[in-house]
């Protein structure tokens, strides 16, 4: 039976996929723990905690395999289109990526993302723009609001993120394989009439808490 | 003969493992006997991963020519993950990432090439020599001098203990021990050595549960007793005796040897219980959830096995006859 080129790059796109979500495991020593949330493939978005140039590498690499090719890290354009390297591996991840520098009004990175993953892929979003220094987790972006306003009925699940900023921090290119941990956390939805503000921090907190869970 | 010997060693681990397998099973049946559930679960715990150790060490043995390298190989590996937990549980700063790619990546594996090429004069000074001095020069030139002192020497300190120390237990392979059968001989001595530390703990813990009253260091450590601290070292160092036919050892030297690596297991285990209090932890492996917590296991063998290999080497070279 002949095999369409495309069906065989899907193939060899999943094999290395799952190669080096086995390597990035390795390399992080990331352990995930689902604090009452189960792994589940209904339209989600993770909303993490930025602390690596890794963490969408990394949470992605936790989920269990089945979920993988249904789940998708927003990425920046500018960071993972530079080289040979990062547009592959940015392919094989499955990544969707955005343009940081070039926002418009009519072209909302929101309603990009959502026209992205129709009705059948979750997410992985960082919605403190861009990683943090410091331990503290950032004041959150309102991208998150207005996605779950849009389409109130996606799964929002906080992951926190620890000690991967050791593991790569910023500006640096080779990775000291110390051990980090992956939590997530129990599902929260938009509640009707909550103002932006309110529902921000409560998602803020909600990541922060599992820090000490 | 020597053949026997092995034999009969891990004929006679093996025995011991299922029996305490079935003892454990047995107690954690036993709910109504008021026995404290986490303990047992300490203990089948335990046993699971003397079962994983044993498994793997016989196996590596029973590979002929490649049994050195793989069991070089394979303490590599466990010193590498130790030192992922100790450096994990260590406050680093950014200043230091480059220092500990070298550490990692040049100076953990280097020391086990040199353990696995014999380069006895190489692997005692790679780490207390030149990564000593190497450590704090590339942290310097990071320019960060907050709390130099301090961080230089933790890393320092988890290079020595996780690596150097450690990579001392698969270099016993190589010592010139007399006889026809040096892989057998070399083989029975490794064998030897961790089983003596391992029943150290053991005991120190049933003794201390059994008769243990006065508490040595109550902040450090509540469980270990000087009850216990004597019982242990009295049992393991007679179980050694009883296991000189295994070594090169005459029944009072392998006495005197078992009573050494006995003391130095119990203080691996004090020295390494004061840096998990000091950093709020109980155990290396519940700082990261999932993870088996190596430096847990092997803190008594890590002290140990350099001052056994340094008393076996000098007894082999020079009071062998």
């Amino acid at each position: 039976m002949p095999v369409s080129p495309g069906a065989m790059r899907a193939t060899t796109d999943k094999m290395t996929g799952t190669l080096l979500a086995t390597i990035a495991r390795l390399i992080s020593g990331a352990s995930a723990r689902w604090i009452d949330c189960q792994p589940d493939t209904c339209q989600r978005v993770y909303f993490a905690n930025h602390t690596s140039h890794l963490d969408p590498i990394v949470i992605w690499s936790s989920l269990p395999g089945y979920l993988r090719s249904l789940v998708r890290p927003v990425a920046a354009k500018d960071y993972w289109e530079k080289g040979l390297v990062r547009p592959y591996l940015a392919r094989t991840f499955n990544a969707l990526l955005i343009n940081r520098t070039d926002i418009k009004v009519h072209q909302s990175p929101v309603d990009l993302i959502l026209r992205e993953i129709g009705d059948r892929y979750s997410l992985i979003l960082f919605p403190e723009g861009g990683r943090n220094a410091g331990t503290e987790i950032g004041e959150f972006k309102s991208g998150l609001y207005y996605l779950s306003k849009k389409r109130p009925d996606l799964e929002l699940v906080p992951v926190h993120i620890d000690n991967l900023n050791r593991v790569l921090p910023r500006g640096e290119f080779l990775p000291v394989p110390l051990l980090s941990c992956i939590s997530f956390g129990p599902p929260m939805w938009l509640e009707a009439g909550e103002p932006k503000a309110d529902f921000l921090r409560r998602a803020r907190e909600a990541v922060r808490r599992l820090k000490d869970v | 003969m020597d053949n026997i010997k092995t034999i009969v060693l891990m004929g006679g681990v093996l025995a011991m493992l299922t029996s305490a397998t079935a003892i454990g099973q047995y107690l954690k049946r036993q709910g109504e006997l008021g026995l404290n559930a986490a303990a047992v679960e300490t203990f089948n715990n335990r046993i699971r991963s003397w079962w994983l150790m044993c498994t793997v060490l016989a196996a590596a043995f029973a590979l002929g020519s490649w049994s050195r390298p793989t069991t070089v190989l394979l303490f590599g590996l466990i010193s590498f993950w130790a030192l992922r937990e100790f450096i994990t549980l260590t406050p680093t700063r950014l200043g230091d990432h480059r220092t500990l790619s070298w550490v990692f990546f040049v100076f953990t594996p280097l020391q086990y090439v040199l353990v696995g090429l014999n380069k006895y004069d190489f692997y005692t000074v790679l780490i207390p020599v030149y990564a000593f001095l190497f450590i704090p020069s590339r942290v310097a030139l990071s320019g960060d001098y907050k709390r130099f002192l301090e961080r230089t020497a933790k890393i320092q300190a988890g290079l020595m203990v996780s690596v150097y120390c450690l990579s001392h237990a698969p270099a016993l392979l190589s010592l010139p021990t007399p006889g026809p059968d040096r892989h057998g001989q070399n083989a029975r001595l490794l064998f030897f050595f961790v089983l003596v530390v391992q029943l150290n703990d053991v005991f120190q813990y049933a003794w201390g549960k059994l008769i243990g009253r006065r508490v040595i260091a109550p902040q450090i450590s509540p469980n270990k007793t000087w009850e216990g601290f004597v019982g242990g070292i009295a049992s393991a160092t007679l179980a050694g005796t009883a296991l000189w036919w295994a070594t090169p050892f005459q029944p009072w030297q392998a006495a005197a040897l078992s009573l050494v690596v006995s003391i130095m297991g119990f203080a691996g285990g004090m020295v390494m219980s004061a840096i998990k209090r000091d950093r709020g932890v109980k155990d290396y492996g519940t700082l990261v959830v999932g993870h088996g917590g190596v430096l847990d296991r092997i803190d008594s063998i890590c002290f140990a096995a350099p001052v056994f290999f340094h008393l076996t080497r000098a007894y082999l070279l020079y009071l062998e006859p």
